[in-house]
């Protein structure tokens, strides 16, 4: 017979399942829990500076490890801090759990001190989430949080704890067991057979991928499947890296900022194979143009997301590995030398123009300068704006999971604390960290989390003095206006990076910037490397708002 | 007046959906969440215990409007959702309901 308090049960449940890094911040209602934590050898805690930080380190450290990772958060003002992290998770499918305090039992209700409905708050946020009465039900709350976070279509769970229920103690004879994932669902046989044919039917066939297929960790297998019928091969921007953009059947990222011919492909498909995307609206733009000559076959373990958007002629609901896995063997290798002389001479006659891609003081430039000086070992994450535009268009990516970003919600301030939580889970990569002025504003706190945890974290800062993507939104589609969307005074980046005890420099002034980028990424340890970009640089193409993605701009 | 036409229209392709759920408290607030989002009309709610206690059974009188079809799917990814099934607005059970609604 076992006997524990709550607190020391979770902290427990979290060493059986493997976890070795937990962020977030103390407060009134969690301290117990933080207690017990104390007694821990073996979970390393990282002290965030704002629970928004630790909600993205621990996202950081799903994106990497493609495992569920914790944050945790007290009542109150932590628990609402933490809110946007979790959003984030959601849409994008990242496997998390947040714990959180909450005032004790018989104080809720009361409008107690620091207390929120912290469970009817996250109920639209989260994939699932729980409120805890008793002590005893932590056994089985904690497993399933984490088994419901990894199965299926992956996603932040919210675990809220009562402070009276992290000190009640439990008596128990043994553990539960470690939560593993749900077993995937059955392959449909009949519909895959009928997908093949389709295939070698086709005559202009796209494979268009999505983070789902990072997700299933079934990159490889994709681009077998795109080698073997002679697939070209559109990625979204959470696909980025699943085939390597200078693999010949890559045709770049689709969408809103896509590169026109990748768009043109699309209008010419006669076939779309789409394998754990979801059409949102900046990969597909207005719904009813999008692939007008194009059948559809979806994969996606959602069956939620098959025949939401566009309606399928064939929808599999299935793991994407085991559906392409199944779904190789009924594919005819194929040349398609017709079709893809015709996506070689839209290529050729619509590419992405990458204007001054010489100079590393340019915002594509800098981009390259980057990607010269690194391998593709290198992890790149992104804040939200310009910039990260620039760098899905731009950066050649190799290799899934190499690519960090906010995709589905967008979230300013996702960069820093998210390459934190990539240091923190990889710590032998190279964490680089491209973000804008307006971005690195958001979470600029976390850098106080960078240099204690010295973690080797470069952010790469594109300084335009503005809110880029709302700026260039204003000048293109609301009469050249632009409102609340220019900073009046310039911030000191370089000083406040020193502030906080890190590293930097200034490609401004320096006399070779390429030489100082590049000592600065293999300089171990954290390091803000500065460059002013001019505000009247714009993310071209771009496909304006509800707009078709033939009707690009650029 | 185009609203009162539509609500007549629709009026004739209502569907009873039958939900059998964990039965503690917050599952009600999933499932009206997921509804109260997308503005889909819930013209009915019945829920009750089963017999068992660990079970809830919810009873939803809904148009069948062209977002059905989705709307059935999210519930059904609710993790306190065990099964759903569809019946036609002839069901007894808001049927019989309407006595006390007079």
């Amino acid at each position: 017979m076992m006997q524990m308090t709550g607190a020391e049960l979770i902290l427990r449940l979290l060493e059986r399942q493997g976890i070795e890094t937990v962020c977030g911040i103390p407060g009134g209602a969690i301290l117990p829990f933080y207690d017990a934590l104390g007694q821990s050898d073996t979970i390393h805690h990282v002290l965030a500076r704002h629970e928004q930080g630790g909600g993205f380190m621990a996202q950081g450290m799903a994106r990497v490890s493609g495992k569920p990772e914790v944050c945790l958060a007290s009542s109150g003002p932590g628990a609402t801090n933490l809110v946007t992290a979790i959003a984030d998770a959601k849409l994008d499918s990242i496997p998390m759990v947040a714990i959180t305090g909450q005032v004790p039992l018989p104080m809720i209700g009361t409008d107690a001190f620091q207390e929120v409905d912290t469970y009817g708050m996250t109920i639209p946020l989260t994939k699932h989430n729980f409120l805890v009465r008793d002590a005893n039900d932590l056994l089985e709350v904690i497993p399933e949080a984490f088994r419901i976070a990894m199965s299926g279509r992956p996603g932040p769970v919210l675990v809220d704890v009562p402070k009276d229920v992290q000190c009640q103690m439990v008596s128990f004879e043994d553990y539960p067991p470690v939560a593993v994932p749900n077993a995937l669902p059955e392959v449909d046989l009949l519909a895959i057979e009928k997908a093949a044919e389709m295939i070698n039917a086709a005559e202009r066939p796209v494979l268009y991928l999505g983070g789902g297929v990072i997700h299933s960790g079934a990159s490889h297998l994709a681009v077998t499947l795109a080698e073997q019928g002679g697939l070209p091969t559109t990625m979204t921007l959470m696909a980025l890296g699943t085939m390597p953009i200078d693999h010949p059947l890559s045709i770049g990222m689709l969408g809103m900022h896509g590169a026109r011919y990748t768009n043109y492909v699309l209008e010419e498909a006669d076939l779309l194979i789409c394998v754990g995307a979801r059409f949102d609206d900046r990969a597909i733009g207005k719904a009813a143009e999008f692939c007008p000559r194009a059948k559809i076959i979806h994969v996606d373990i959602d069956p939620a997301e098959l025949h939401k958007i566009k309606t399928a002629h064939i929808g599999i609901a299935g793991d994407v590995t085991q559906v392409v896995e199944a779904l190789l063997p009924l594919v005819q290798v194929k040349l398609r030398e017709p079709w893809l002389a015709q996506v070689a001479d839209l290529k050729e006659r619509f590419p992405l123009a990458k204007p001054d891609l010489d100079n590393p003081r340019s915002h594509y430039g800098l981009v390259q300068a980057v990607a010269d000086a690194l391998d593709d070992e290198a992890v790149i994450a992104t804040d939200v704006g310009q910039h990260q535009m620039w760098v899905a268009q731009a950066y050649p990516f190799r290799r899934p999971r190499q690519w960090l970003t906010s995709g589905g919600l967008g979230t300013m301030g996702f960069g820093l604390p998210t390459a934190i939580g990539a240091a923190l889970a990889a710590p032998e990569r190279t964490v680089v960290c491209f973000t804008g002025d307006g971005s690195l504003k958001m979470n600029i706190q976390e850098m106080a989390t960078l240099a204690e945890e010295e973690l080797n974290v470069k952010i790469v800062l594109m300084n335009n003095n503005s809110l880029g993507l709302v700026y260039q939104q204003q000048s293109m589609f609301y009469g050249k206006r632009p409102v609340a969307s220019k900073y009046k005074r310039a911030v000191n980046f370089l000083k406040i990076a020193e502030g906080f005890g890190l590293d930097a420099v200034d490609l401004d002034t320096a006399e070779n910037p390429a030489a100082t980028l590049a000592e600065a990424l293999q300089r171990p340890g954290p390091c803000l490397i500065h460059c002013s970009i001019d505000r009247e640089e714009f993310v071209y193409p771009m496909v304006p708002p509800g707009a078709a993605n033939t009707e690009m701009i650029g | 007046m185009s609203m009162v036409i539509e609500r007549e229209a629709a009026a004739v392709t209502k569907v009873v959906l039958e939900l059998e759920v964990a039965n503690h408290a917050g599952v009600m607030s999933h499932i009206c969440g997921l509804f109260a989002r997308r503005a889909f009309n819930v013209e009915g709610i019945l829920c009750m215990p089963l017999p068992d206690a660990t079970r809830s059974r919810i009873w939803l009188l809904v148009f069948d409007d062209e977002r059905l079809e989705q709307m059935v799917k999210q519930v059904e990814k609710l993790e306190d959702v065990i099964s759903v099934v569809r019946h036609g607005a002839e069901h007894a059970v808001f049927e019989r309901l309407e006595a006390f609604f007079r």
